[in-house]
């Protein structure tokens, strides 16, 4: 072809959609892709697909109902999404549960965070090609969920924390349980270095990959093992520790790479922190009650408050603004999601569609978090 | 810093301000949504405040005003402030986006635009984000009516 004829050639960006019904999104998000060939020039999510407008229906609760609604937000960190719901009602009622129910708490959320990460682990390999390591996760992940059935009835939505405590003391056999499972897992997770960390293909589709400097994890408020692994120092249980965090050892995981690589061997290595942190607890349970009475009907005092977490996808803040009555006048959920997707665009720009998916999948999105 | 060095500090920016007599969880101040944008420069800027992360942005509607709420962290000093602006026209509240101070502002200003209908000036594609296009009303605010009532118990 003459160069005239090219150059009176126009070519135009070539849009095509990916979801919103597409395995690799986990959920119901539409990305609008504009490609140039097979290189993404651009990412546009396209959100509300499942916006239930969670904020608005909790203008309309109780405190006690509000927390029914967080589980349906982020439900593979229901059990943190809970807490943080009980920690901002205790602020504000200045309420002080006992030792007992805070080491509960975060046996529940260490055990919730290593589900989660199996779960990501389990569909991470999925998304790449690999369908052992989804039967590997959900395997591993049956066995905490056993454990949460027998405590309090149910394996996802667990609903455990009730502002004052939780629902009910823990089952007999819980301690005897999570510690099979902690010698059980520890033999296992070497297994998942084996099948995909050391993987050759898996390290050739992760690493250097969806890089995303310090800066903008900070910038657009990446935060957990994502932001983690971009040397962003996020953990809300090492910076402002709540419930039993002040009282036990563990690491915080930091990479400075930011690339698919070093996003997965953050949640790897989170999950040995986490077995570590249910080790220092599961034998030194104190005794005291698992509940404070709370009244019926909870109303806080006049006033602003605002509690944050760490649950499996990073930062997670619960901002009330009182009135006094039942309900909170306003009602604001810092989802970790929500920020995380927003840099999907900068991780994403420059690499080939193949390489989107494998971003998506170690950023861990759960959609109803993002759109709540 | 704390609190009181970080007042003084902010104080002497020479931005008209007002901080909260209350005792809050963290400092809070307001300011007038013409000198928002300077004062969050300069809050992001400064060696001494560096609020380089902005972990929360929300709005609230009072009836009399809007309110759009400005969650800040330092992840150098690790102190936090909450930065408050106060806007009285609900026809058409308007305040300047913070987009090219903190980027996660994208994503949080298209979400206040769509459920309060506050208009973020300079903000790159600011379009409704949960809601479709011809939605009409902003659902949070407390004079929405809701036909469906779906949150009425």
């Amino acid at each position: 072809m003459s160069s005239d004829v090219m150059n009176k050639t126009k070519t135009q960006d070539y849009f095509i959609n990916m979801g919103p019904q597409h395995p690799s999104t986990h959920g119901v998000l539409r990305l609008v892709l504009s490609l140039d060939g097979e290189v993404i020039k651009s990412v546009e999510p396209h959100l509300g697909y499942i916006h239930r407008s969670i904020e608005k229906m909790c203008e309309k609760d109780t405190y006690k109902m509000i927390v029914h609604l967080t589980d349906r937000m982020d439900y593979l960190s229901c059990h943190m999404n809970n807490e943080a719901v009980c920690l901002t009602v205790e602020k504000a009622l200045e309420l002080e549960v006992s030792d007992r129910v805070k080491v509960i708490r975060t046996l529940f959320s260490e055990l919730n965070r290593l589900s989660s990460h199996q779960l990501w682990w389990g569909v991470m390999g999925m998304d790449l090609g690999a369908i052992t390591s989804f039967l590997y996760g959900f395997r591993d992940r049956e066995m905490i969920t056993d454990i949460f059935e027998e405590t309090c009835g149910a394996r996802l939505t667990m609903n455990y924390n009730v502002p004052g405590g939780v629902m009910f003391d823990i089952h007999p056999n819980f301690q005897k349980r999570v510690k099979e499972f902690i010698i059980y897992f520890k033999k296992k997770l070497p297994e998942y270095d084996d099948l995909l960390s050391n993987n050759v293909i898996f390290k050739a589709r992760t690493e250097g990959v969806g890089i995303l400097s310090k800066e903008d994890a900070i910038s657009y408020g990446v935060t957990g093992p994502s932001g983690r692994a971009s040397g962003f120092s996020c953990d809300i249980r090492k910076q402002h520790p709540y419930s039993a965090y002040d009282r036990v050892d563990f690491k915080e995981i930091l990479y400075s790479e930011g690339d698919c690589f070093a996003r997965y061997k953050a949640r790897i290595d989170e999950m040995w922190e986490s077995m570590f942190i249910i080790e220092q607890l599961i034998d030194n349970i104190p005794e005291g009650s698992a509940r404070e009475t709370t009244r019926a009907v909870i109303k806080l005092p006049k006033g602003e408050f605002y509690q944050k977490v760490e649950t499996a996808r990073g930062e997670f803040g619960v901002y009330i603004i009182s009135d006094g009555k039942k309900s909170p006048y306003r009602l604001k959920f810092r989802s970790p999601g929500f920020s995380t997707l927003n840099a999907l665009n900068t991780m994403a720009k420059g690499s080939k569609i193949a390489d989107l998916v494998a971003i998506m999948s170690t950023i861990d999105l759960v959609i109803p978090d993002i759109d709540r | 810093m704390d609190s009181q060095e970080l007042k003084t500090k902010i104080e002497s920016f020479g931005i008209e301000i007002t901080f909260l007599e209350e005792e809050t969880q963290f400092l809070t101040l307001t300011v007038n949504p013409s000198k928002l944008h300077e004062l969050a420069k300069q809050l992001k800027e400064d060696s001494d405040t560096s609020f380089d992360y902005m972990f929360c942005q929300t709005g609230i509607d009072w009836l009399e005003y809007l309110e759009v709420v400005y969650h800040l962290k330092s992840t150098t000093h690790n102190h936090c402030i909450v930065l408050r602006t106060q806007i009285s026209s609900r026809e058409n509240p308007k305040v300047d986006s913070v987009y090219d101070i903190w980027k996660t502002a994208d994503f949080h200003e298209r979400e206040i635009f769509d459920l309060f209908g506050i208009k973020f000036n300079n903000h790159p594609d600011l379009r409704r984000i949960f809601l479709d296009d011809d939605w009409e009303g902003y659902p949070l605010r407390k004079d929405y009516v809701d036909e469906i009532n779906i949150v009425e118990l």
